[in-house]
């Protein structure tokens, strides 16, 4: 029963060769080159195209020039000539690029390597943190979410109160500058749980109201109306790095995303921005906002709803509430874009599409669940004008599927562009798969 | 016993000091004086009163008891006037008087061997434990239970697995520690709960407990037999003490369950203290025919005033808050034996108040007064001493001013071995009432309350400061006086004999004193009290039980029916591939008949028109359902536990999973040790109990695990073998050849049996497949190889995301792989893991199935299957087997379930569209011919939980309302496993 335990010491020295050679391993090969800018013109012919707000043209043609749709219709009333290359996608679908909200793409390579791991700051209040400049443009997890379609990401730091600031990225790429399309997007905020769990992480015990909740959220009071005080100073002080972050936010230039579920501490959001005069607020997560919808879309308030793929918060909860629950806030008149985080989050943020199928699968349109990815992300993001959906003018950023894309056999991506780059659907994943079909002698299906 | 004999030698001070102690005091203590209560109407045992009743005491015993006693002439009489006699009651598990033991010192580093020699391997096995050891008179304790009507507690040292025998104690504060100590031994004790006294690792979960006790009782035999070559003082003392009353400390109700059935293996059975929610499997908790110590910490309300906090509580909480004092009746009314104890409980004074709980449910008081006195007396086999007052049995017994469980009753005396025990003096008057008088001119009314200790006085409906104090016979009251603020009026009376006034002295602010006279009022609260009264008397029906009872159990078990589905389109998973138009009959659990326009008969008929019918969702790697405990991590090999143990049939998920199609896995033990547990196979039949889900005949499997986990990668300081994958390759070894070498020793006269090594034996002789946690193709290719030189395969590698680099390599072997659709990215060893991996050890051959590892992605698994047509190009027909026949094949139920088949049992999903859309829902999920969710059923589930709970709600508001104590809201949080969760 009782085998001896192994008692040998590894050197420090072979400790750190050990180190090396796992980032070695890790690192050893470099994600696909990121596709030069477009030089050519596309006429993508015959696809059904799914705008993205909501509606479809069943037989469209698209050209895209210049990194922009330059001309998008509907192939059966309007005769258009083939610019270019001509890629004939009859009887496939082309969708706006996916915009995935609030991930920690390129922040974290491996969860149990720590020293791949820059997703959260130490400390409390962090709002100068910004996620942009540790974004891995070369990460093998963000290369894995183009061949479903997911194009664009919001990437977000985690934990504190104030996590810091999020950034907009393409995610082909090859450095963060090149990534960027919008640069600290908004600032997010960890709103106080007004419950927290009991016992050790041995002997969990139950979820009890927090004692700490009010004095926490007096907390985050003084610390914003300090930042506002600073703010609107005109007298010579000490420079605060954290309050002058806080600027744009105070001025209303950038979002305020509130990470808040349960509807007392939504409530106590709703108040708190009215109390700050917060003008550009988010909610992210917002479990059991459906009981306040109405007053959400009264006010204009986003939702990013948090995973459609998670487990009723309890017991007898409906089983399928997450599945439902954007639903049942779009149809109070919420506009609702879809978020992930949680656990084992970045590799899963490729299934953005199946949760909007999902969703689809739960009473939402098919095409309103597509524009909670496209876009009304898009739109949160101030980024509309260019991203989001398929319109002349915008951004050439989109892709061709075989069939539908929010459904796991239809999303088969053959073409995809960011800003009209024609970009590799290769990964490390595709090339595993094909080097070893290679070597069982069997054909590669695509 | 030395210390017994120095206990004794040190209390020479005794009431009843032993005939040959030297006496040094001045007059001999005159303890033998005979004792006589007369005038009593005495509760000799449950339902037998006898009225005016005489008791004559002598040397703590009772030497007579009845009517027409002969009273003797040298006695000390005392009148009960008419006061009630019960006996005292019997605690029979206590901590009372137990010295806390020196706790283990934390320590960063995990413990895995013994820290004692000369005793069991496992710290946690503490037989050798004697309570006498620990023992320390805690007087207030002591009078805590005394002042509860105890007269006598059985108290041990709670601490460990098996924690060694307890003691018998009076709770007796005249005497001394040589009259109190009934016996010093007493009871041997077990429970499921390690020990303070040691941080050694093993057992971590529920199951590795119970396998524990199971070992350690195989190896007390064993050692009985004389074939030890060592001593082992432990195992000496747990057979020392096998004829003692064996009693273990359970829990609920399933861990009841459990421990019986761990009595039936080992031959002992158990006094199982727990079952405070037997109610809920009341038929089962009966089969046992164990006699229980019954906790009565009745939940208390839940405050739910504030509607947000409401939604903490589950409704299976509110419900148990409900119920939970109906147990008591519940286990009368089926004739099952019981003691109740205070253990739970924040003070033993708090009994009687839930005692007249349980009775609105229907507890008569005899039933609880038997399980006070002569139940535990007889369970302790201490009924020729105590439990009844009969003549030569212990003087203990309490004295109450009514019948025992009435509100209005007082607790007066407790007489433990003859000593009186004063908790109320009964000669003192009761002054509580209404009364008036006139003082100086002015009116004043008074009214005293709780015994005299509450008082309000008002002149003209004016309140007026005022105090009051009732020592003997004198009553002091100090009143201000209504012109001058800081003046005071002092009374000081006495109650009138006739008692109905008070009569005395008044001393007034001016300095004059006054006779007064204040007369007692009839009173006028009466009808308020009565009303009060009759509240408490009414009588409480617990409510709904349901299979099983939380949210979305049934009322009624859900039974076999026999159904047509009509004319759908019916994914075979044979031959005959998709049937469209098709229609499918199912019988006694089983299918029928498939064909088309099938006669229905008595059918119950589904139009299952544009819907589709496919075989049930197999998951192969689940952790649902799983109670204390995925991963018994105490050990690089832990093949002596299973899952079977500890399957849990009231967790949700169960049900969550049929909302997503899902009627048969595989719980499987963890991963944080190369040999692993064994698992539990299961049909998810919610409602039905642990027993009734495993498959009947069931496959046998095992966990194993290969790398990060079991070298313990993410630990600081690491010490179990082991630490790297090439020590992963020689556990194994090394434990198939002990098995070897066990299996020879067989015909030994020293035989051990171990369940340890007749599990790894079944698995070398291809009784048992293994399930192995696996990553890297390296440690892949090493354990077939293992298995190769013993002469097995492996069945099933879990996991093997790099499974598709040694996909020939497995097929050649013989071993199938059930994979995560699209996992990675989440640890070291998944960097190569790709999601094409399902579709590549496909293409050469592998039976491949997608599993979950996640209570969420099980319900769902129909979307994790279309994944492989998405990477990989498998076809619809064949990506569909990957969750439902694939998965039956490596489970080797594939007989039973995984197809549409005549003969096969009717595990069927009716999906409202194509099973791999992204749109697909179940809408129907039976399983054996059951249908256990039911859309339409849902959505009546969703109301009645709905109005429920507000009933509930509304019932806790009333509760608080009235005064009762409640307590915060709480959600209870079912922790949720996957492969790598150490911890219960």
């Amino acid at each position: 029963m009782n085998a001896k335990p192994y008692t040998g010491n590894i050197n420090t020295m072979k400790k750190l060769l050990l180190i090396i050679c796992c980032w070695t391993v890790t690192f050893a090969s470099a994600q696909q080159t990121p596709a030069p800018e477009q030089s050519g013109t596309y006429t993508i012919m015959n696809a059904t195209a799914h705008i993205g707000n909501g509606e479809i043209i069943e037989n469209s043609v698209i050209v895209i020039e210049n990194g922009k749709i330059s001309a998008i219709a509907d192939a059966t009333t309007v005769r258009m000539d083939i610019r270019g290359e001509k890629i004939d996608a009859y009887g496939m679908h082309v969708y706006p690029g996916i915009i995935a909200m609030n991930t920690t793409l390129g922040l974290v390579e491996v969860d149990a390597v720590k020293a791949s791991d820059d997703e959260r700051e130490m400390g409390t209040y962090n709002p100068h943190i910004r996620s942009l400049i540790a974004y891995n443009a070369e990460s093998r997890v963000v290369e894995s979410m183009r061949p479903n379609g997911v194009l664009m990401a919001q990437v977000a730091p985690r934990g504190g109160r104030i996590s810091g600031m999020s950034s907009v990225v393409q995610l082909d790429a090859w450095n963060w500058e090149d990534a960027v399309i919008r640069e600290d997007d908004g600032v997010h905020i960890n709103w106080p749980s007004s419950f927290r769990r009991t016992g050790t992480w041995y002997n969990p015990g139950p979820i009890e109201p927090s004692k700490n909740y009010q004095k926490q959220v007096q907390e985050l009071t003084d610390f914003l109306r300090s930042a506002k005080a600073y703010n609107t100073s005109t007298s010579n002080q000490e420079l605060d790095l954290k309050f002058q972050a806080l600027a744009p936010v105070v001025k209303g230039e950038k979002n305020t995303y509130f990470h808040v579920n349960g509807e007392k501490s939504i409530r106590d959001v709703l108040n708190f921005i009215d109390e700050h005069g917060i003008s550009k607020p988010v909610l992210v997560g917002a479990r059991e906002a459906q009981h306040l919808g109405s007053e959400l879309a009264r006010r204009q308030i986003p939702v990013l709803a948090g995973r459609v793929h998670d487990l009723p918060a309890r017991e007898d909860e409906d089983y399928d509430m997450p599945y439902k629950f954007p639903k049942l806030l779009a149809d109070q008149g919420v506009m609702v874009a879809l978020e992930n985080a949680g656990d084992m989050e970045r590799h899963q943020t490729r299934n953005f599409p199946f949760y909007a199928g999902t969703v689809a699968g739960h009473g939402m349109d098919m095409e309103k669940a597509l524009m909670m990815i496209t876009l009304t992300p898009a739109k949160i993001l101030g980024i509309d004008k260019d991203y989001g959906s398929l319109e002349q003018g915008k951004s050439a950023t989109l892709f061709i599927s075989r069939g539908n894309a929010l459904d796991m056999r239809g999303n088969q991506l053959i073409r995809a562009f960011i800003d009209g780059r024609d970009i590799s659907l290769e990964s490390h994943q595709t090339e595993l798969y094909e080097r070893y079909m290679n070597k069982y002698g069997e054909e590669i299906k695509d | 016993m030395n210390k017994f004999l120095l206990l004794l030698l040190l209390v020479c001070g005794s009431l009843y000091a032993q005939d040959y102690f030297p006496n040094n005091d001045d007059i001999s203590a005159v303890s033998d004086v005979t004792r006589v209560i007369t005038n009593a109407h005495v509760t000799t045992k449950p339902g037998v009163q006898i009225k005016n009743a005489t008791i004559v005491i002598k040397d703590g015993k009772i030497q007579a008891i009845g009517k027409n006693i002969d009273i003797p002439s040298d006695a000390v009489i005392e009148d009960a006037q008419g006061n009630y006699i019960y006996a005292s009651f019997i605690e029979p598990y206590a901590d009372f008087g137990m010295r806390e033991p020196k706790k283990a010192p934390s320590s960063r580093t995990s413990q895995y061997d013994e820290g004692r020699k000369g005793f069991y391997w496992n710290d946690h096995i503490r037989p050798e434990q004697r309570a006498m050891d620990f023992y320390e008179f805690d007087k207030k304790a002591a009078e805590k239970f005394n002042k509860a009507g105890y007269g006598t507690v059985q108290t041990h040292l709670h601490d460990g697995i098996a924690r060694g025998n307890g003691m018998l104690v009076t709770m007796n504060l005249e005497g001394s520690d040589a009259d109190r100590i009934l016996q010093q031994v007493s009871g041997n004790f077990y429970s499921l709960s390690k020990s303070r006294q040691s941080n050694q690792a093993y057992p971590t979960s529920l199951m590795g407990a119970l396998a524990l006790l199971r070992q350690t009782h195989f190896d007390a035999d064993w050692y009985a037999g004389g074939h030890a070559k060592t001593k082992d003082l432990s195992l000496e003392a747990l057979n020392d003490n096998k004829d003692l009353v064996q009693i273990i400390e359970a829990g609920d109700k399933k861990n009841l369950l459990r421990v019986d059935k761990l009595g039936d293996r080992i031959g002992k059975q158990f006094i199982i203290v727990g079952g405070a929610d037997a109610y809920e499997m009341i038929d089962d908790v009966q089969a046992t025919n164990a006699a229980l110590i019954v906790p009565v910490n009745f939940p208390k309300a839940y405050d739910v005033e504030n509607p947000n906090l409401e939604w903490f509580v589950d409704l299976s909480d509110m419900r148990d808050w409900k119920q939970a004092p109906g147990n008591l009746m519940s286990l009368s009314n089926k004739g099952i034996t019981y003691a109740i104890t205070t253990n739970g409980l924040k003070s033993p004074d708090e009994l009687m108040e839930q005692l007249r709980r349980a009775m609105q449910y229907g507890l008569k008081e005899e039933q609880a007064l038997a399980a006070l006195t002569t139940t535990p007396a007889r369970l302790l086999k201490i009924d020729n001493q105590l439990g009844t007052l009969e003549k030569g049995k212990w003087a203990n017994f309490i004295m109450t001013s009514g019948q025992l469980f009435e509100k209005e009753t007082d607790l007066l005396e407790n007489w433990v071995q003859g000593a009186k025990h004063v908790i109320k003096d009964r000669n003192k008057r009761d002054i509580d009432g209404s009364y008036t008088m006139t003082l100086d001119g002015n009116d004043y009314d008074l009214d005293i309350k709780g015994n005299g200790k509450k008082l309000t006085v008002k002149v003209d409906s004016t309140k007026l400061k005022s105090k009051i104090s009732y020592d003997g016979d004198w009553i002091n009251i100090v009143s201000a006086d209504r012109e001058e603020k800081n003046s005071f009026i002092r009374l000081l009376a006495q109650l009138d004999k006739d008692e109905q006034g008070i009569s005395g002295t008044a001393y007034l602010f001016n300095g004059n004193e006054v006779a007064f006279k204040a007369k007692r009022q009839e009173n006028k609260d009466k009808g308020e009290d009565d009303e009060e009264q009759d509240e408490s008397d009414v009588s409480i029906n617990m409510g709904r039980i349901t299979y099983p009872n939380v949210g979305f159990g049934s009322e009624e078990l859900p039974q076999q029916e026999t159904i047509l589905y009509r004319n759908a389109t019916v994914w075979t998973n044979e031959t005959e591939g998709i049937l469209k138009n098709t229609d499918v009959l199912v019988k006694n659990g089983k299918i029928s008949n498939i064909g088309n326009d099938l006669k229905a008969g008595n059918a119950r008929v589904i139009d299952a028109t544009g819907k589709h019918l496919t075989s049930g969702i197999v998951d192969e790697h689940s952790h649902i359902a799983i109670d204390n405990g995925v991963n018994e991590a105490g050990h690089n090999s832990t093949a002596e536990v299973t899952i079977e143990d500890v399957v849990d049939h009231e967790d949700i998920n169960l049900y969550r999973n049929l909302a997503g199609g899902v009627t048969s896995a595989q719980l499987l033990h963890g991963s944080a040790n190369p040999i692993g547990g064994r698992s539990a196979i299961i049909k998810l039949k919610w409602g039905y109990k642990d027993d009734e889900m495993i498959y009947d005949d069931t496959p046998k499997f095992i966990k194993f695990a290969l790398g990060e986990n079991v070298k313990q990668s993410r630990y600081q300081n690491g010490v179990r073998f082991p630490q790297s994958r090439m020590g992963v390759e020689q556990v194994f070894e090394d434990y198939f050849s002990r098995a070897r070498a066990y299996a020879d020793s067989r015909e030994d006269a020293d035989f051990r049996y171990d369940e340890e090594m007749e599990t790894l034996l079944e698995i070398l002789e291809s009784e048992r497949f293994v399930s192995c946690h696996s990553y890297v193709q390296s440690e892949i290719n090493m354990l077939m190889k293992v298995a190769e030189r013993h002469g097995f395969r492996i069945n099933t590698f879990t996991h093997i995301l790099e499974g598709y680099k040694v996909a020939d390599k497995m097929a050649e072997h013989g071993a199938g792989g059930s994979t995560f659709s699209d996992w990675w990215a989440y640890k070291y060893e998944v960097n190569d893991a790709i999601p094409y991996n399902g579709a590549i050890m496909h293409s050469q051959g592998v039976t491949v199935a997608f599993n979950s590892d996640d209570a969420e992605m099980s319900r769902r698994l129909n979307q994790e299957a279309a994944k492989a047509v998405k990477y990989g190009g498998v076809s619809e027909e064949e990506a569909w087997k990957f969750v439902t026949l694939n998965p039956a094949k490596l489970l080797h139920i594939d007989d039973r379930t995984g197809s549409i088949k005549e003969g096969k049992d009717a595990d069927l999903v009716l999906w409202n569209d194509h099973p791999l859309s992204v749109t697909a829902r179940p809408e129907i999920t039976m399983v054996d011919g059951i249908v256990f969710f039911d859309m339409e059923r849902d959505a009546r589930f969703r109301e009645s939980i709905k109005k429920e709970r507000q009933q509930l709600i509304n019932e806790m508001l009333v509760a608080k309302n009235k005064g009762l104590k409640t307590q915060e809201p709480k959600k209870k949080e079912k922790t949720l496993y996957e492969c790598e969760t150490i911890h219960w």
